[in-house]
């Protein structure tokens, strides 16, 4: 570390600064060459692909558009569908999932709630009886549905008036992020067969939902953080000018945490649009997204990697325009109250 | 007024309002599927004429992932007992104890001490009888067999003798954890020395890891490496240099690669006869290397293929971290003359550590879900030896195997909560500090 002594506070010596810039160089070369790759293996036709390898187009190779006109032309209302298919399905799913998510965290950082054990242990027990209806009686899930409810109204009070212990906004938080642990496998099977139920399967809503779903806890837990960096002088003196609490929430809170907002919805963006195993499930032709059709050039001639190549490309574009506009935000270092926990 | 009256309700409803959406999300499409996964782990699949038909058959599914005919595929393949063997599972106790007197801190000395020989001794106990593989694993059926039990009320009796012990260490340690927290303490441990126990087992000459160990070493493994490479890259950024926003940006690129383009691109990088590396490794003489053929090498590639992916994750929030701390106390050491590794030591990492024990927790989390690498790159093999609990539960489902494939993602599930849990109570609530 002696190559890094600061000759003076805050800066470097010169061989200090050879290292740190040979060091970045070395892992922008990790991090560049592998895109790099793929972006000339787009330029190349099959033969120039299997041949060995080749670095340089022009020099190594004649570059050839083959793939791209393929992909855009050829085939293009195969790779439009998917594409537009993705767009929705990610932007629906992360606007929707940033509104709950911050909601919910809104709430869970200001309001104290208090849930009796007896009725969450209720409720737990009315969607087993849900699901064993469904699945061991044969009920239709509507009808199954409504019994649990009626079980659920019927007891409560009793229950509650019996059992007194609450939990707390802690336990609820803890509840939600623990959903993201789940791996999606769990889910996977029985979110096919409910959205098979409903006849769901294969469209756009079902994997909008399904995102939301996955993505949920993660926006939750970063904007707890967020809100509970924000003090609370500003929300009272607005709550005696008079304000609701929706009023707070949407004029005053969301436009201070902004910042965290931004970040954390290019972090779900980012996951929905790459997202592959639900997708795989729960669509086949018509809501099929981009990394389905990714995975779909692995044909049965074997990869076609001059078309997957330009998928790839075509795919980071969105995302990349995405994350340039938002850069200014991430770039100041808001991202650290992300993970404070 | 009518709609003022109206408007009070909604406000007085907005507390709950604010997180109904949510719960309700969550509980639908969260804790419903995990309700009739745990149904349909307990049940067998089979499709009939105009339906499907859902035998009750209890816990065979997953008897069979731990001690039947999928047990080399879970928890892997009994090897010869190698000579590290016993002096790393007597590190893995003596940890224990030391962790368990120290949570005794303010005892007096030999209460401590006898409290936690209890403790790692208890923990080992519970280990062997758990252990279903390895040197414990004919004493463990013997002893089964022996007593003439069903191995779920021989599972339910060392889950009682863990809460007794539970009791006994809260008796020799009056008030200061719970016996919640200590049942967690042993679990924690317990699954630690089973995990211990399996590796010792299955990392011996003709031993070969199931899916369970292949996850766990995607898991510590790639977050280990992840974690050094993405702080060692935030330390070079945060100094004093140009070009520091080309850098932060173009290190983010790789996050915006889907996983299944980075699995493919790393494929083609992998490939040793036509890929960008071929003629390095012709001259390193192993053009003939086929790492696809070799279990710990395709391992590799698929932990490196991730470490890829998920750095610039890590880098981005650490430097976010590092720059967040204020100058002035960096500043004032390097007048006094500190040397970096002091500077680091002393200021910068107790000012991140809170942020990087979370961030580490959140890879944690996302990396047991690992899938898209190990399908791609290697297919789960050679043989299993890729194989991620994700493409395990795949795998099956894609055989119509339902009930096997809920079996083995609740195994998953069971493996990650303990894992996170454990880790957040023992690392990240310490890192942070009282709130």
């Amino acid at each position: 570390m002696t190559l890094l002594q600061a000759s003076r506070p805050g800066e470097l010596s010169t061989a200090g600064k050879l290292a740190v810039y040979g060091a970045l160089l070395l892992w922008s070369l990790v991090v560049f060459f592998p895109l790099y790759w793929v972006a000339i293996t787009s330029f190349k036709q099959p033969v120039q692909v299997f041949g060995g390898p080749l670095y340089l187009p022009f020099v190594d190779f004649a570059p050839s558009l083959d793939a791209w006109r393929y992909v855009l032309v050829t085939t293009g209302a195969d790779t439009l569908r998917p594409y537009v298919n993705s767009l929705i399905v990610a932007t629906a799913s992360t606007v929707l999932c940033s509104l709950v998510g911050s909601m919910a965290a809104y709430g869970l950082s200001r309001i104290a709630y208090r849930p009796t054990v007896a009725s969450v242990l209720l409720l737990l027990a009315s969607l087993a009886l849900t699901v064993t209806l469904v699945l061991g009686a044969g009920l239709s899930l509507w009808w199954s549905l409504a019994a649990a409810l009626v079980v659920f109204l019927v007891a409560l009070r009793p229950l509650q008036r019996r059992f007194r212990s609450h939990l707390g906004n802690d336990d609820i938080l803890f509840w939600i992020v623990s959903q993201r642990i789940l791996p999606p496998v769990v889910s996977a099977i029985p979110i096919y067969l409910m959205f098979q139920r409903i006849g769901l399967l294969d469209t756009h809503l079902a994997l909008i939902v399904a995102y939301m779903t996955v993505n949920l806890p993660i926006v939750i837990w970063l904007m707890v953080d967020f809100f509970d960096g924000i003090p609370r002088e500003l929300e009272e003196s607005a709550a005696l000018d008079g304000a609701s609490r929706f009023r707070i929430f949407f004029d005053l809170m969301l436009p201070l945490a902004r910042p965290g907002l931004v970040a954390t919805t290019l972090l779900v963006l980012i996951l929905a649009w790459n997202e592959y195993l639900l997708a795989l499930f729960l669509s086949t032709a018509h809501a099929q997204t981009m990394p389905l059709l990714v995975a779909a050039q692995n044909a049965t001639r074997g990869p076609q990697w001059w078309t997957m190549s330009v998928l790839i490309l075509l795919m980071i574009v969105p995302v990349m325009l995405v994350t340039l506009f938002l850069q200014r935000f991430i770039a100041r270092g808001l991202l650290v109250g992300a993970v404070k926990g | 007024m009518k709609s003022g009256h109206w408007r009070d309700w909604i406000d007085e409803q907005s507390g709950r309002l604010f997180i109904a959406p949510a719960v309700a999300v969550v509980l639908a499409f969260s804790i419903f599927p995990l309700g009739v996964s745990a149904l349909l782990s307990v049940s067998r699949f089979s499709l009939q004429a105009g339906g499907v038909d859902l035998a009750f058959i209890g816990a065979l599914n997953y008897r069979r992932l731990l001690l039947g005919s999928q047990q080399y595929h879970f928890l892997g393949t009994q090897g010869e007992l190698p000579v590290w063997g016993g002096p790393v599972l007597a590190l893995v106790v003596a940890l224990f104890g030391a962790g368990f007197v120290r949570s005794m801190r303010g005892l007096p000395d030999a209460r401590r001490w006898t409290a936690g020989s209890a403790g790692a001794l208890g923990c080992l106990l519970a280990a062997t009888l758990l252990a279903p593989l390895g040197p414990f694993q004919a004493r463990a059926a013997a002893l089964i067999e022996a007593a003439d039990v069903p191995w779920f009320a021989w599972l339910g009796g060392v889950a009682l003798s863990l809460v007794a012990l539970a009791l006994l260490l809260q008796r020799l340690a009056p008030g200061r954890i719970g016996i919640a927290g200590w049942c967690g303490r042993l679990l924690a441990a317990t699954f630690t020395m089973v995990l211990a126990m399996l590796v010792i087992a299955t990392g011996g000459r003709g031993g070969q890891p199931g899916s369970m160990l292949t996850t766990l070493f995607y898991v510590v493994g790639g977050t280990a490496l992840q974690f050094a490479l993405g702080l060692g890259l935030a330390m070079l950024c945060a100094q004093n240099i140009r070009g520091r926003d080309f850098f932060r940006l173009s290190f983010f690129l790789p996050l915006m690669v889907t996983p299944v383009g980075v699995a493919y691109t790393f494929r083609m990088l992998a490939d040793m006869s036509v890929g960008p590396l071929a003629p390095l490794a012709r001259w390193f003489g192993m053009g003939a290397l086929t790492w696809a053929q070799d279990a710990w090498s395709a391992r590799w590639v698929v932990l490196l293929s991730d470490a890829w992916q998920w750095t610039p994750f890590m880098f981005i929030v650490l430097l976010a971290a590092v720059e967040g701390q204020s100058r002035e106390q960096v500043e004032a050491a390097q007048l006094d003359g500190a040397s970096s590794w002091r500077v680091f030591r002393d200021i910068t990492w107790p000012g991140i550590a809170p942020t990087a024990a979370a961030l580490v927790l959140i890879r944690l989390i996302e990396g047991f879900k690992i899938v898209d690498l190990p399908n791609v790159l290697t297919n789960g093999g050679p043989g299993i030896a890729t194989e991620s609990m994700t493409l395990h539960a795949f795998i099956d489902w894609r055989t119509l195997n339902l009930g096997g494939s809920a079996a083995v993602a609740y195994m998953l599930l069971f493996v990650a909560t303990v894992s996170t849990v454990s880790f957040f109570q023992f690392v990240v609530r310490p890192a942070r500090g009282p709130r």
